[in-house]
């Protein structure tokens, strides 16, 4: 069985004062599939639709078209019956201000009726995991971008959620941290065995994370698929990272070109990790 | 520290500059300070007089609590529901129009029991302001935060408790201190309407009696009330908003 599964998937944005039949496409005629285990990055400039498509993915948002399923449940329309399944890690760490970086871990485990003291143990082995054991108490203004972030990651993953999906999730973020995140996630997404999906508009994260890359392109459909492994095997990085370029569209945005530079600080990190 | 050096200064002026008043001018008009400061040690003694005082302590909380209830309910309804919006909005723009003396009025002729027509005008011109408050900071609550909640799949309750109720809480404390600040100038009024008791009836009887020093003393044990009041719910504040942050160049 399909994890995640979109058919024909469209999503229309009325315009105030038109029909619905005149609405632009925000998403149209989207359809892919993600297997158990798979980690999948979605590529795309910005406003290609990756957040909406993301959106209906939570069930935020119901389709104007199509079927969205995810454990072979409508998301948007059995909503509860997903509670505890899929964790999200945002863009823009989304932390309550008014809990500290602890409470903010425990917030899922909270919602789903966790007893109290499972859900500081769990939530406390989360903040260790991320290196955040001294940071525990603060409140996410006394936090750094970089910690903030590692504690929505650490809120995601402690509710042990079969599915984790990311929507741009580094990409406030500076390089070097970014870098850094993406490797921590890739590796707790593996460890643990889940079903990952990863948004983003940058192709450096997309190759760094993802099993597969699915290339998205406005109004929200697929024009290309790789699998990572192969494709490096057979072309190589540069070749893997033109034909993404090639797949999202002819002018690359300026920060896809960064993505491809060369000195990208991603490799430094790594070979100094 | 619970009152500022400025403050205190201040408040020593103003009873400077009245007992030197007091040493030119008759009595009768401006007592002495001492004579004033006796009123409210009478006050402070006598337990019909200390009666007064908890029944206007307990008709303002009484009616703030009321309206606190009631208008906090609407404002949420109508950050929620559009058409409950469409509706009460307006209709809570127009009570606040309303003169405090009209709601005393009305309240007379519409009901019997004296402490009903006064909670019945403490909550007619406190709710707007709850109202109003709480509706605007739903409606300014985080769309980020609403979603990065709901992607947890919360039941109402749930989503009310962790996330509304945070959000709504900043707005709330400070419509509790708006409202208390004129809660008072309303609750007198309101208890000249043929109360026999609270700080209202007291000045009411003061001034049959010409009575200068018990007038001051009697407005003097309200402003204190109401400063106390004040300062708890400031308390509170502080304690439950210990995340707010505060510039180092603002503070
Ligand atoms: N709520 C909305 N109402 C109207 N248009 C929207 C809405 N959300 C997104 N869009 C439009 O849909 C397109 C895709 O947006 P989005 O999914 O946010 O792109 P991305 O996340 O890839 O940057 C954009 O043209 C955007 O303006
Ligand atoms: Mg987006």
């Amino acid at each position: 069985m399909n994890v995640i599964r979109f058919e024909e998937v469209s999503k229309q944005f009325a315009v105030r004062g038109k029909g619905t039949a005149s609405a632009p496409y925000a998403v149209r005629g989207l359809s892919f599939a993600i297997e158990r285990g798979e980690l999948v990055a979605v590529v795309g400039k910005t406003g290609c639709g990756k957040s909406t498509m993301f959106n209906l993915l939570i069930g935020l948002s119901a389709p104007s078209d199509g079927m969205v399923a995810v454990l072979g449940r409508d998301p948007f329309a059995e909503f509860a019956h997903l509670a505890g399944k899929v964790g999200v890690v945002f863009q823009g760490d989304r932390l309550l201000p008014w809990r500290s970086a602890l409470a903010n871990v425990e917030y899922g485990l909270e919602l789903l009726k966790a007893r109290r003291a499972d859900r500081v143990q769990v939530a406390r082995q989360w903040l260790l995991k991320l290196g955040l054991e001294a940071h525990m108490d603060k409140y996410p203004h006394a936090l750094s971008g970089g910690m903030r972030q590692r504690v929505s990651i650490a809120r995601a993953f402690a509710t042990d959620p079969e599915i984790l999906l990311c929507d741009e999730p580094f990409s406030a973020l500076d390089e070097i941290n970014a870098a850094l995140l993406r490797n921590e996630l890739r590796r707790l997404v593996k460890e643990s065995g889940k079903t990952g999906m990863l948004v983003t508009h940058s192709i450096r994260e997309a190759m760094d994370v993802g099993d597969r890359i699915l290339v998205l392109r406005a109004p929200g459909h697929v024009t290309a698929e790789f699998r990572v492994a192969d494709t490096l095997a057979a072309v190589g990085e540069a070749g893997l990272k033109r034909q993404i370029l090639d797949a999202m569209g002819q002018e690359a945005s300026l920060q896809d070109a960064d993505a491809l530079g060369p000195a990208a600080a991603a490799g430094r990190v790594d070979s100094a990790a | 520290m619970l009152w500022k050096k400025e403050t205190v200064i201040t408040l020593a002026v103003i009873v400077a500059a009245w007992q030197l008043a007091s040493h030119f001018l008759p009595p009768f008009l401006f007592p002495s300070v001492l004579t004033i400061g006796a009123e409210i040690g009478r006050i402070a003694t006598h337990a019909k007089a200390l009666g007064s005082v908890a029944a206007t302590s307990a008709r303002i909380l009484a009616g703030m609590a009321g309206a606190f209830v009631i208008g906090g309910a609407l404002g949420l309804l109508m950050g929620r529901v559009r058409w409950v919006e469409h509706y009460v909005h307006p209709a809570l723009t127009f009570d606040q129009g309303i003169p405090a003396l009209s709601w005393v009025v009305f309240s007379i002729i519409w009901f019997k029991t004296n402490e009903f027509r006064i909670w019945f005008i403490i909550v007619m011109t406190t709710l707007p302001a709850f109202a109003f408050q709480m509706y605007d900071s739903y409606r300014s609550m985080s769309k980020d935060l609403v979603e990065m909640a709901l992607s947890f799949r919360p039941s109402r309750w749930d989503m009310f408790r962790t996330l509304v109720w945070p959000s709504v809480l900043p707005g709330i404390f400070t419509a509790w201190k708006v409202n208390l600040g004129n809660v008072a100038r309303v609750v007198v009024v309101a208890e000249l309407v043929g109360a026999t008791s609270g700080v209202g009836y007291q000045l009411l009887v003061q001034q049959q009696q010409f009575d200068m020093a018990g007038a001051m003393a009697w407005t003097l044990v309200l402003v204190v009330f109401v400063t106390l009041a004040q300062k708890v719910v400031e308390l509170v504040e502080h304690a439950s908003l210990r995340h707010v942050v505060v510039s180092e160049r603002m503070a």
